[in-house]
């Protein structure tokens, strides 16, 4: 059997559930924010795969690539807001157990 | 107008002036010038004091009243109710004390005014009497119809539909004269003079203070007044009118000294009594009215006479005219209304005088003497069934009483009775006869008897006593030395009235024991015989206890020889009365033969019998029908023309009656004269016997306690007690505890009841509101609650749970739209 589409998408797939699993279920806002990094890196696989195996002109124009170069980037400056943003929750609360950060709860 | 018919008026209204005036110029001022307070002091048992019969009335054992100077005191009454004796202590103190010397005389002074207007009124009927009764009747009129009479239209009804009588009512006022009304006038002018002239001494009391001596002249007024108005007027309303104002004036004068508790009682007695006949009077008359469309007599007679009687049924002929005796029954105090007049004595002596002997009460029998052309053989069977019964009642009463004033009281109600059987045998003259020759003898012993109490009263006060009553005959005795002239004109009247010859009441009660005697003769009935023979039972009754009455009053020595003592005779003004009225007493104004009263002018040609005008099959059937063909009207002076307007029936009556007298000897001499002297002379040699020889032992037996038939006659048959067991208590209280029960329990239980419901309507509603619709606010609230409970949940604060709904959310969305 030959490689396509539908295998790259599976793979995004479950890459995107395993990340979503990760933000979902992790106690760590450090590990909270890989999972999101491998959300993003999901994406970028499905940016890569429709680039990739569209048909015609299209393939040509590599436009899921160049997008998943500027999600790389986005993602770094993301990251580091995030990480900022972890800093400041760790000045507040004292802990980066985000279980424990529900002020909003009435 | 006839000259006659306005002098008539002039005569009645003059008495009305008088009492004006003495209301006017009388100075009333409080009603009582003593203030008195009741308390009442229970348990005490007197035993008998007085007759136990009173059930309300006082013993007389008070002067209080009477005398200022002991104006502050302790009165006390005796007063035996059914059930228990009270003794009752009033506190009397004087109040004011502006009633002069000078008052007093001017007050006596304006009571002549009075006096004199009676006066004048007396000359006046003197002279109608003499111009109607000297005038010839009228041609051809039937002999119902008054000489002279003249209407007045009251009330004019014509135009309104009517559906008896086809036209329209008119409603008149009338007066007549004829030789009835006449007489009448005369008796009741001069009565009512000779008790003015009386009172102006007996009634000169210290306690006529604040106007009370006038009010007692113008009470007087006012009921001579009212008298007058019945004798002259011509038709049944205005009889009816006056009768009450006649009843209203009785129960005034009755009620004179009305802070006591027996006046009191008595007047309202007598007025309720009274007016309990008057309910049957008025119907009567109604059932006239209506039937035959008018109140005046003169027509009713024709109209009926002409054939046309109420409802076209001679029953409903005999009711009216039962009806309308009702209303004598009560008047004239015939059994059952009897009870009033006894209690009536509460009154002043000289208002028993002129009310109750000669005047009001004779108000009853001049009705029935007036109404007499329609009355029906059952009618008149009625009316002297009645007259019986009362007549010898009254006299069995009389037999055993003590008090001077009961005996001529209940002698009253007897003699009544003696005039009402008259009426009722078809003896008319003789009736009338009777109320006239009464009404002189019985007010001349009225009049006596106030003399001989007055004196009792001043003696009595003399010795400060106040315990032992003045008119009691047991205290009495030996009088006739003290006062002579009293006792000689009080015999006088006594011989009358017990039908001894040379006296009027022989002529009279001997012409109405025949008129009976002939009507049993012709009348095989059971009511005929038994009339006949009370009326000779009661005509030896009456001289009985008269004479005894005398006995025991004037003869024989003093009871008390302290009371005795003081009594004197009484001044002029007092026994000048006595004497005309005994004058009166004498066979000398009614007939020039002694002892032939037919032949008398008064029998034959003053008073005739009215023709009855009742239909033939309505009328007394009498034996000897046959004989009505006789001619008797000349042999009684009567115009033959005139016999022979009488109805057959009563000229058999007369036939009979003529039969009876006409044995060829005097008239003395024949039977019914004989067998009532025989009754009169037995009575009095009895009394003679047991109260009047030295050594009587009659008077022992009167202080004795009556015991077994003597005190069924002295608590007068128990007849009071019955009436008060029957009528106030057995209705009057049984209805109040009734209607008592009938508010306290269903009208008290259903507003308690509606409250009830009420209240327990709002804890119903206050439940709903507790349960349902707090309970709907509260689970509207209770649920919003939960439901933000639940939904609160959701917020947990935390990012991850956030993101998980998003995702959610996003694959909701994707299945949604897909």
């Amino acid at each position: 059997m030959s490689i396509g589409l539908p295998h790259f998408l599976t793979i995004s797939a479950i890459l995107f559930s395993l990340g979503l699993y990760g933000i979902i279920t992790r106690r760590n806002a450090v590990m909270l924010l890989m999972g999101i990094e491998l959300v993003l890196n999901a994406a970028n696989i499905n940016f890569v795969a429709f680039s990739r195996y569209s048909a015609g002109e299209l393939s040509q124009m590599m436009t899921g690539q160049v997008a998943s170069i500027f999600v790389i980037v986005l993602a770094a400056c993301e990251a580091a807001v995030a990480l900022a943003i972890v800093l400041n929750i760790y000045k507040r609360f004292n802990t980066i157990n985000v279980d424990e950060v529900d002020m909003l709860r009435d | 107008m006839d000259t006659r018919l306005l002098v008539s008026l002039v005569i009645l209204l003059l008495p009305l002036l008088g009492f004006v005036v003495q209301l006017v110029l009388g100075r009333m001022k409080t009603p009582t010038d003593y203030v008195i307070d009741p308390h009442e002091n229970p348990g005490h048992d007197h035993g008998h004091h007085g007759n136990p019969a009173d059930l309300h009335t006082a013993d007389h054992t008070q002067t209080v009243v009477d005398d200022p100077h002991e104006a502050h005191g302790h009165v006390t009454y005796e007063v035996h109710t059914a059930g228990h004796d009270a003794h009752y202590e009033y506190v009397v103190s004087k109040r004011r004390d502006s009633w002069t010397e000078a008052d007093q005389k001017r007050a006596y002074g304006l009571s002549w005014i009075s006096t004199l207007i009676m006066g004048i009124c007396l000359v006046l009927a003197i002279y109608v009497a003499y111009a109607t009764i000297s005038a010839p009747a009228p041609e051809g009129a039937p002999n119902y119809h008054p000489k002279v009479e003249q209407s007045f239209t009251w009330m004019d009804f014509a135009d309104a539909a009517s559906s008896t009588i086809g036209r329209g009512y008119i409603i008149t006022l009338g007066v007549l004269a004829d030789n009835l009304a006449a007489i009448m006038l005369v008796v009741v002018t001069l009565i009512s003079f000779l008790v003015h002239l009386f009172s102006s001494e007996y009634m000169r009391q210290p306690s006529m203070h604040g106007g009370r001596f006038n009010r007692f002249y113008a009470f007087l007024g006012l009921f001579t007044f009212s008298m007058l108005g019945i004798v002259i007027a011509n038709n049944l309303l205005m009889i009816y009118i006056f009768w009450e104002l006649v009843g209203v004036s009785s129960y005034l004068l009755i009620g004179f000294w009305y802070e006591r508790p027996g006046p009191q009682y008595a007047s309202k007695k007598a007025f309720i009594v009274n007016r309990v006949g008057d309910i049957g009077m008025f119907a009567g008359i109604m059932i006239l009215f209506t039937q035959l469309g008018t109140f005046q007599l003169t027509e009713i007679f024709d109209m009926i006479a002409g054939g046309r009687i109420p409802f076209g049924s001679e029953a409903w002929l005999t009711a009216a005219g039962i009806l309308l005796f009702c209303g004598a029954i009560g008047k004239s105090a015939q059994f059952p209304l009897n009870v009033w007049l006894p209690d009536a004595m509460e009154g002043p002596t000289p208002v028993s005088a002129l009310i109750h002997a000669a005047t009001m009460v004779a108000a009853g029998v001049y009705l029935t003497a007036r109404i007499f052309p329609l009355l029906t053989g059952d009618a008149m069977l009625f009316v002297a069934g009645i007259g019986a019964i009362t007549a010898f009642i009254a006299a069995s009463i009389a037999l055993v009483q003590w008090d001077m004033k009961k005996v001529l009281a209940f002698s009253t109600v007897s003699q009544l009775g003696y005039m009402v059987l008259a009426l009722g045998v078809g003896a008319f003259s003789a009736g009338i006869f009777h109320l006239v020759t009464h009404a002189m003898f019985k007010a001349c012993l009225f009049l006596g008897s106030g003399s001989v109490i007055h004196q009792m009263h001043h003696s009595l006060h003399h010795l400060h006593d106040h315990e032992r009553d003045p008119q009691d005959m047991r205290y009495m005795g030996g009088l006739r030395a003290k006062m002579p002239r009293t006792y000689l004109m009080m015999l006088i009247a006594t011989l009358a009235i017990s039908g001894i010859p040379l006296f009027s009441g022989y002529m009279s009660k001997d012409e109405i024991l025949a008129g009976a005697w002939a009507f049993r003769n012709v009348n095989p009935h059971f009511v005929a015989n038994a009339v006949w023979i009370i009326g000779y039972v009661v005509a030896g009754m009456t001289a009985f206890y008269m004479f005894r009455m005398i006995f025991l009053t004037f003869w024989g020595q003093p009871k008390s020889r302290d009371i005795h003592e003081h009594i004197h005779e009484n001044p002029g003004v007092m026994t000048a009365p006595l004497i005309v009225l005994a004058v009166l007493s004498l066979w000398i104004p009614f007939g020039g033969n002694p002892l032939d009263p037919a032949g008398g002018w008064f029998l034959s040609s003053w008073v005739h019998t009215p023709a009855v005008v009742v239909p033939e099959s309505a009328q007394p059937h009498l034996a000897h029908e046959g004989a009505a063909t006789h001619e008797p009207a000349t042999e009684h002076g009567a115009p033959a023309g005139e016999a022979a307007a009488l109805a057959p029936f009563q000229t058999t009556l007369e036939h009979e009656v003529h039969q009876l007298h006409s044995t060829g000897l005097p008239h003395i001499l024949s039977i019914p004269a004989l067998v009532s002297l025989l009754m009169a002379g037995g009575g009095i040699v009895l009394a003679f016997v047991l109260y009047g020889r030295a050594g009587a032992r009659g008077q022992e037996v009167s202080w004795a306690e009556p015991r077994g038939l003597r005190a069924f006659l002295f608590n007068r048959w128990y007849q009071d007690n019955l009436y008060e067991k029957i009528f106030p208590v057995g209705m009057t209280l049984v209805l109040m505890k009734m209607l008592a029960w009938f508010d306290q329990n269903v009208i008290d239980g259903i507003v308690n009841g509606v409250a009830a419901a009420t209240i327990w309507i709002s804890r119903v509603i206050a439940g709903f509101d507790t349960y349902v619709v707090d309970g709907l606010v509260n689970m509207l609230a209770g649920v919003t609650q939960f439901t933000g409970l639940l939904f609160r949940q959701l917020q947990t604060g935390r990012v991850q749970t956030y993101v998980m709904y998003v995702v959610l959310g996003v694959v909701v969305l994707f299945f949604a739209f897909r």
